[in-house]
């Protein structure tokens, strides 16, 4: 049997790794991968969770987030592709136009 | 004992691809790397029983999701990315402020350690039948909703992504 809190650990370092790349990375592109990362370090805990109360709604709300996480993977790489197309860079710190 | 010794493996797994994407500077090894990690939360969700959770999390996240993250690098010939000055003050507070607050999780998680996910290995209380009684009974209004929210999705990303002229023609056939 593996304790609960081991789950839950190694679902806050994968959460902790996506807020890292969010904060370091420069490149869109993996800017995006690191928020899908840290949706799957919630998934883990919410499945998790679920496995302890015996209670599957957890793996219920699990098939609504990978849901809401494909809905926005879609728009969000069409919206890298938009950016790409006027900027012709995937550098954030040059897609500054809002920047003061 | 077994058990553990499966969830150690897939863990690190996990863990070394998730440094692995922070690591490399080229987007698509960062993607394979993500590949790699969503695989093995597969394994572990399989672990905790969650029959059905894993198959989908193959099938939409390191199916699905990771081709569109594929195709993205390579239509938009994504290079290696170049360090640039950003912004100090997210490194000099967010850093550290991540990293104490992941002590904090970590340490109130282990002071309450004798919680056990108790799932025995092989059995699957998560089979697809009880999913989809819970899914098309309990939760029916929100499956509804996010139908609605992917057929949206849908249209949004189809608007983003074609070039605005296209779009402009497009209305212009519409009004004559």
């Amino acid at each position: 049997m593996v304790p609960l809190s081991y789950y839950l650990l190694l679902s806050g370092i994968l959460f902790v790794c996506g807020v890292l790349g969010f904060l370091i990375k420069r490149n869109i592109i993996t800017i995006f991968m690191s928020i899908e990362l840290m949706l799957n370090g919630v998934n883990l805990s919410f499945v998790a969770f679920a496995a302890h109360w015996h209670a599957l709604s957890g793996q219920v709300f699990v098939f609504f987030v990978m849901v809401v996480a494909a809905a926005e993977a879609a728009v969000g790489l069409a919206i890298i592709i938009a950016v790409y197309r006027t900027r012709e860079t995937l550098n954030v710190d040059q897609v500054n136009l809002l920047k003061l | 004992m077994f058990h553990l010794i499966l969830f150690l493996f897939f863990g690190a797994i996990c863990v070394a691809g998730a440094v692995n994407l922070l690591v490399q500077s080229h987007p698509i090894n960062s993607a394979l790397s993500l590949i790699a990690v969503m695989a093995s939360l597969a394994a572990e969700y399989l672990l905790l029983g969650a029959e059905f959770v894993a198959a989908v999390q193959v099938i939409v996240y390191a199916g699905a999701i990771m081709v569109l993250f594929v195709i993205t690098i390579m239509l938009l010939n994504a290079g290696k990315e170049e360090r640039s000055k950003g912004s100090r003050v997210a490194i000099l507070l967010g850093v550290p402020g991540v990293l104490i607050g992941a002590v904090l999780v970590a340490w109130t998680l282990l002071q309450r350690s004798n919680m056990q996910a108790a799932v025995p290995i092989g059995a699957l209380p998560g089979d697809p039948a009880d999913i989809a009684r819970l899914l098309f009974h309990n939760f029916l209004l929100p499956f509804e909703v996010t139908s609605v929210l992917i057929l949206i999705a849908i249209m949004g990303a189809v608007v983003l992504a074609s070039r605005p002229e296209a779009v402009a023609r497009g209305a212009r056939k519409d009004e004559g």
